[in-house]
């Protein structure tokens, strides 16, 4: 692998921060003095400017070879030993085309968010914080080691956190963004974890830095590979661990099962949040994550099995959700988490290209949903339940209509975006070789065609309570701002064309995508395995996809289209108690924040209050119980020492004073007492003599 | 003469504080002569407090760019023969890792020194006026007492001025919480707390592992065997330091006859251990320190928690590691277990908290537990990032004692349910506090992760495979200590406002001039460490090279 | 008859018990050193008596002399202690001066 050096590419993170800086620093005095115009102006030329300078290194990157990556070492960050780590920044292929998505997504909500946070008191706070996000997003994609992209991938959290509880006088938004920052460091330790057990295995075969690339080069020795694939570390397979453990990480990120439940939850941030954050970029880190990782994963197969599985069973299990809530956010939200299962399937199956396809056509048809349902929410005063809307199509056009497009390349209608992107992950699950699964990927492919119709039928649902019918909710819906529609407009066209860079090879078509990524997942190439489909298969999947689209279609335009059918309230109340339970248990989620919140917070507070009982009442005790009894033995002490030693030499003391007080009485102050007590003491001495001698 | 005297500028160091104290009390003496009565002399005492911290750090940069950090040798050496008749020295000087422990008493001494400094009239307590307005001349000779005693544990390099700066600093300290913290009260529960109380069971608690360091000093010189004091004159034993570790390196306390039927460096290396480890605080030996932060000064929690902490760890790696290397093999799993005890346990402590200040207090034996931690693994990586872990909690953790202090002196509670909503009033203060509980619970791009990645990755990788059970239950810690520090974000800032506290103020320069420079050390280091590690790496990498060549031959 | 010692003797023992009861009977001080003054004089008969009877010098008159003179001395100081006595009790009745009594 060659580094070109590109000395400018850490502008590319750098505008965001600067922007971040000044009006984190000084946004309030800025939006007093000069208006909400000085603030947004600084934030959105930043993120453009990293824009025009990504797409500048990525046009420098395809002048370049394969394999090569514009890179800047900025400074040493960690160096100790092998312990190697620059604070430093690479664009290869892959995070070539995360960071243009990431710019161009994120600089496109950034002009969005002018028109939907426009009377918003602490407009600069959004703005610095959006920013900051725009920062760690950069720094993720771009950052050339593990820790340089760990410190976006927990600066990404942070931001996520502060945007989630941006409304923070509201505790309920405020407990959603600590839920996501929590749970996401439950996958942050697994990232850790990984992260030891790889630098360990790898430092005896003489890796000299964390960089990605240096790690590559190791693992990619077949001698290193071997010895990598034979060791065994609290007796399960070393890379499948490490692997696993990285997963978990990703599963915190990119909300997958177990840790999905911030996602829905993280709704409560602004809009625009949900939007770029937790739909087109943030939690896509994690497939970007096992994308890098490829020539790891790939190795293993057990690995590869976990992703996969669990990327379908979240796909399916989050769409199953999707299908009965009402507030349009939510619905969206869950359609994310389903989503991002499919992008898991299809890396897991080592389709990594496929993964990062869909993850780009999602970023804008997601984003375009968001936005939609952002402009729906403006237009219904901040009404979010779809029950409370209907008939916007005729009030709202343009809002209706890339919404519309956007459902339609989410759905997978044939020659949008997202139909490219998902038949293909159908297809490479169907057809890979690589799981350990009975049958291979055909279960895993019933799953996904499964969630792929209830995201047909989910999504034609919202898009028909919010849309079609009569208007059901209080005040007069109205257009966005054009600064809204703008960009509608543009994340529309995206949607509908955006998947045109990777049209099938099937079609005999150029599918520049996966030529364009493919020296980026080279290493891992000869390990990915194909079932052997033929191309008949492969046509009659196609076909099968179509299937599934429109039928979910139809189910949905059939049941909710302008609210006039009544099959859909009548199943919700139908006295069946096989039904009410399956409804209860699907609308509530299958209970699974009140089983976290039992298992998990319950247990950890009352265990932190049972530890603090035992620190005083145990540890603490027994320190002042040392005090006490050393009092008590010193009192022991202090009563022998005052009575007895001291009392010994008062007592002649006393002896004394009484002697005295007793022998004073002779004493009486008369000469002739005395005399007579001289003249008795003659006569003894007299009589003494004559009776001793 | 293998050591040769090259500066006095650690004794500069050390003894200027004390210059300063002297001169508040000469100042006191002749007060009537001088005319400086009441607010005069209060002034005064300041004036000279902040002159003194000023001068130390001063010449502590003076001393960073005097060092030369490639070299594993000990530097700056001030010495002569101080008591001849017990081979004493006076032998100061400071290699890789007590450098950056005397920078950052420079520093956090410079801090606590303006954070004891009044801004202005709103301090008092309805009852109880503010420390910092209580006398002052007293506080401001004891403060500068403190300062010589922790320099000079930290430069300390002859064991008897070790033990003498040691018992040295707990006098001052004793006071300082003692007179100008909190009033003995009664709790809830009948418990009888406050200054005084706090003050007796640092005092006792520490003196208490004094004696066990004093029997260990002696037991180490008569071992000890002959060496020459600085002026060349042979002798029988020695108290120096480098000499001491050198014998130990060289396996002469491996071979000692043992005591009581124990070995000889088993016994010697618990009982300095011991003593270190209540200083560090350990579990189970850490409970005075809560006690101590809740109800001592801001600025005294702040040299408390920011260097006083530090100086067990220090010694563990001055004494326990470089002295008796086959010893420190030998415990090196317990210690470990113990590290690993603190980390995850205190975290949960935390978590069960409702005073701020406890909390903090908690979450500082959970990170000092990283030390441990990392000593004990003894790979490079992980003694660095303990030694970092002990610098990064060194500014760390003063911000947070300073934060507190900051909502106690305007809302005189620390009850973090009683707060609620303060950000919309104290947006600036929230915006720090926010910070610095990002840096405590380990964001990258800030000083406490360096530190804490380090001594994960790096205790992964020790000779002993249980350090890898020990690493997963630590890492557990990094979710609680979110958990904690975000709960507590939630419940002091964040929902709607108290309306009892909608009269509070928002930050004033006293203390932005006490936490913005720590705010920026924070991030400075978060994000570019090296200048530290080049000051360690090359002691610490000899370190872990020597102990680890000695190995476990107990 | 021959006047011998024993003669002498009797009346020094007589002037002496004399002497030692009104020291011991009066109240009045001046009354109590006339006792004491008789009680000297009796010592100062018996020195003169041993000395002409059994000693072979004059060393016991000598004596007898030195006795007369510290009478007299005696009989100064006392009188002007007796004489401060009355000033400061304005009595010189030793019953009345009892501060000394313990």
């Amino acid at each position: 692998m060659e580094l070109h050096p590109f000395p400018y590419l850490f502008l590319i993170p750098l505008f965001p921060l600067l922007g971040a800086v000044v009006n984190g620093l000084f946004g309030a005095r800025l939006q007093r003095r000069m208006g909400k115009n000085a603030v947004h102006a600084l934030a959105i030329a930043m993120p453009w400017a990293s824009f025009a300078v990504a797409a500048t290194a990525f046009a420098t990157l395809a002048g370049l070879s394969g394999e090569s990556a514009v890179h800047q070492s900025l400074w040493p960050w960690f160096s100790i030993g092998q312990f190697n780590a620059d604070m430093a920044f690479s664009m290869d292929r892959l995070s070539g085309v995360m960071t243009l998505i990431v710019t161009f997504v994120g600089s496109l909500i950034h002009v969005y968010s002018t028109g939907y946070m426009h009377d918003e008191q602490s407009y600069w706070r959004f703005f610095a914080y959006l920013n900051l996000f725009m920062f760690a997003m950069l720094v993720l994609v771009l950052g050339d080691s593990f820790l340089t992209m760990f410190v976006g991938w927990e600066g990404v959290g942070l931001c996520s956190y502060l945007l989630i509880s941006f409304w923070y006088k509201d505790s309920k938004n405020a407990a959603a963004g600590m839920k996501a920052f929590v749970v996401n460091r439950v996958g942050d330790a697994g990232f850790l974890i990984g992260l030891a057990l790889l630098i360990w295995a790898l430092f005896p075969e003489n890796l000299t830095g964390l960089s990605f690339r240096e790690v590559q080069e190791v693992v990619t020795n077949p001698a290193v590979r071997d010895r990598l694939l034979s060791s065994e570390v609290f007796g399960v397979g070393l890379v499948s661990l490490i692997c696993v453990l990285f997963f978990v990480g990703a599963t915190g990120k990119s909300a997958q099962i177990p840790l999905y439940v911030w996602l829905p939850d993280a709704m409560a941030g602004p809009t625009p949040v949900s939007a770029l954050i937790h739909a087109a970029t943030m939690v896509t880190a994690g497939v970007y994550m096992v994308a890098r990782l490829n020539f790891l994963f790939a190795l293993s197969p057990a690995a590869m099995t976990v992703v996969a599985t669990v990327g379908a069973l979240t796909a399916i299990f989050a769409a199953t959700i999707g299908l009965f809530q009402y507030d349009i956010k939510k619905v969206l939200a869950y359609s994310t988490v389903s989503q991002l299962g499919f992008m898991f399937m299809a890396v897991g199956v080592g389709a990594y290209w496929v993964g990062i396809f869909h993850l780009m056509t999602h970023a804008f048809f997601k984003a375009c949903l968001f936005l939609g349902a952002g402009s729906v929410i403006m237009g219904c005063h901040h009404e979010q339940d779809m029950r409370h809307m209907g008939g916007l199509s005729k009030l709202m056009p343009v809002t209706a209509i890339t919404y519309l497009l956007a459902c339609f390349a989410i759905a997978g209608f044939p020659f949008f975006s997202g139909f490219f992107s998902k038949d293909e992950i159908l297809w490479k699950v169907f057809d890979t070789g690589n799981l350990l699964l009975p049958g291979g990927g055909k279960l895993l492919w019933l799953l996904g065609a499964l969630a792929a119709v209830c995201t047909s039928f989910y999504m034609f649902r919202s898009y028909y309570l919010t849309f079609s019918g009569a208007y059901r909710g209080h005040g007069y819906p109205h257009e966005s701002p054009r600064s809204v529609t703008f960009v509608l407009s543009i994340l529309g066209i995206l949607s509908v064309v955006g998947g045109y860079v990777g049209l099938p090879i099937l079609w005999g078509l150029p599918n520049w995508f996966e030529h364009w990524l493919e020296p980026v997942f080279e290493p891992s190439a000869p390990f990915i395995l194909s079932a052997g489909g033929t191309h008949a298969t492969e046509w009659t999947l196609m076909l099968a996809s179509v299937g599934i689209a429109l039928a979910g279609f139809l189910a949905a335009r059939w049941l909710y289209k302008g609210a006039a059918n009544p099959v859909p309230a009548r199943l919700l109340s139908s006295p069946n108690p096989a039904l009410r339970f399956v409804h209860r248990l699907v609308f509530n989620k299958y209970y699974v924040d009140e089983a976290y919140q039992a298992a998990f917070v319950r247990k950890s507070l009352d265990l932190s209050r049972v530890l603090y009982r035992f620190d005083q009442g145990v540890i603490d005790f027994i320190v002042n119980a040392c005090g006490t009894v050393s009092r008590f033995f010193s009192a022991i002490q202090g009563w022998i020492d005052y009575r007895l030693v001291d009392g010994m030499v008062n007592g002649v003391a006393t002896l004394m004073v009484t002697g005295g007080r007793v022998l004073k009485v002779t004493q009486t102050g008369r000469i002739q007492s005395y005399v007579y007590g001289i003249m008795g003491g003659a006569i003894a001495l007299v009589v003494a003599a004559w009776w001793l001698y | 003469m293998e050591y040769q005297s090259t500066s006095t500028l650690l004794s500069w160091m050390v003894f200027t504080p004390l210059l300063g104290a002297v001169a508040i009390l000469l100042a006191m003496a002749f007060r009537g002569t001088l005319r400086l009565e009441g607010k005069w002399m209060d002034d005064f005492a300041r004036v000279v407090g902040v002159a003194s911290m000023t001068a130390v750090v001063l010449m502590g940069i003076a001393l960073y760019l005097g060092f030369d950090g490639k070299s594993t040798a000990v530097q700056f050496i001030h010495h002569f023969v101080w008591i001849r008749e017990y081979n004493i020295e006076y032998f100061l000087g400071v290699d890789g890792v007590s450098i950056t422990m005397v920078l950052l008493t420079a520093a956090v001494g410079f801090v606590g020194m303006l954070a004891s400094v009044p801004w202005w009239g709103k301090l008092d307590d309805h009852h109880h006026p503010h420390f910092s307005k209580r006398r002052v001349p007293g506080y401001m000779v004891l403060f500068l007492l403190l300062q010589t005693g922790i320099m000079g544990t930290f430069c300390a390099l002859d064991f008897f001025m070790f033990y003498m700066f040691w018992e040295l600093m707990l006098l001052p300290m004793y006071f300082l919480i003692g007179i100008w913290g909190a009033p003995t009260r009664t709790e809830a529960d009948g418990r009888v707390r406050g200054g005084p109380y706090a003050a007796i069971k640092f005092f006792l608690y520490t003196l208490a592992g004094s004696v066990l360091m004093l029997l260990a000093m002696i037991a180490l010189y008569y071992t000890s065997g002959p060496a020459t004091l600085v002026d060349g004159t042979p002798t029988q034993h020695t108290f120096n330091l480098l000499y001491l570790a050198r014998m130990g390196q060289q396996g002469l306390f491996a071979g000692a006859a043992p005591i009581l039927g124990m070995a000889f460096s088993k016994v010697v290396f618990v009982g300095l251990f011991i003593a270190f480890s209540i200083k560090v605080p350990m579990f189970p030996f850490h409970t005075w320190l809560p006690d101590a932060h809740v109800d001592a000064p801001t600025p005294i929690s702040v040299i408390l928690a920011g260097i006083l902490l530090k100086t067990g760890a220090y010694g563990i790696l001055r004494f326990n590691f470089s002295i008796l290397p086959e010893a420190a093999n030998w415990a090196a799993y317990g210690i470990a277990v113990f590290g690993a005890i603190n980390i995850v346990y205190a975290a949960f402590v935390c978590m069960a908290q409702k005073d701020l200040k406890k909390l903090i207090a908690y979450s500082s034996v959970s990170h000092m537990g990283f030390c441990l931690l990392g000593f004990a693994a003894m790979t490079p990586q992980a003694m660095s990032g303990a030694v970092f872990v002990m610098v990064a909690h060194g500014i760390i953790s003063p911000m947070l004692f300073l934060i507190a202090g900051v909502v106690y002196d305007r809302a005189h509670t620390r009850d973090i349910n009683g707060f609620g909503g303060l950000a919309s009033k104290l947006p600036e203060y929230a915006g720090i506090t926010g910070l610095a509980f990002m840096a405590s619970l380990g964001l990258p791009g800030l000083a406490g992760f360096v530190g804490e990645v380090l001594v994960f990755l790096g205790a992964f990788g020790s000779a002993i495979a249980g350090f890898k059970v020990l690493v997963m239950v630590s890492v557990v810690a990094v979710i609680i200590t979110a958990a904690y520090y975000l709960w507590t974000i939630h419940r002091m800032f964040l929902g709607p406002l108290n309306e009892k506290w909608a009269g509070l103020w928002d930050m004033n320069w006293r203390e932005r001039f006490t936490l913005y420079p720590l705010a920026v050390l924070t991030v400075l280091f978060g994000f570019y460490p090296m200048p530290l590690f080049d000051l360690m790496n090359p002691t610490l990498g000899w370190l872990v090279e020597t102990v680890s060549r000695v190995g476990n031959i107990l | 008859m021959t006047v011998g010692l024993v003669h002498y003797l009797v009346v020094a023992a007589a002037l002496f018990s004399l002497g030692l009861f009104t020291v011991l009977t009066r109240r009045n001080a001046v009354a109590i050193l006339m006792g004491v003054e008789l009680i000297l004089n009796a010592a100062n008969v018996n020195f003169a008596a041993f000395s002409r009877f059994t000693a072979q010098n004059v060393g016991g008159q000598v004596m007898a002399l030195f006795g007369i003179v510290l009478a007299a001395a005696e009989a100064c100081v006392a009188l002007a202690i007796v004489l401060a006595v009355f000033r400061t009790f304005r009595s010189v009745d030793v019953n009345d001066t009892d501060k000394l009594r313990g």
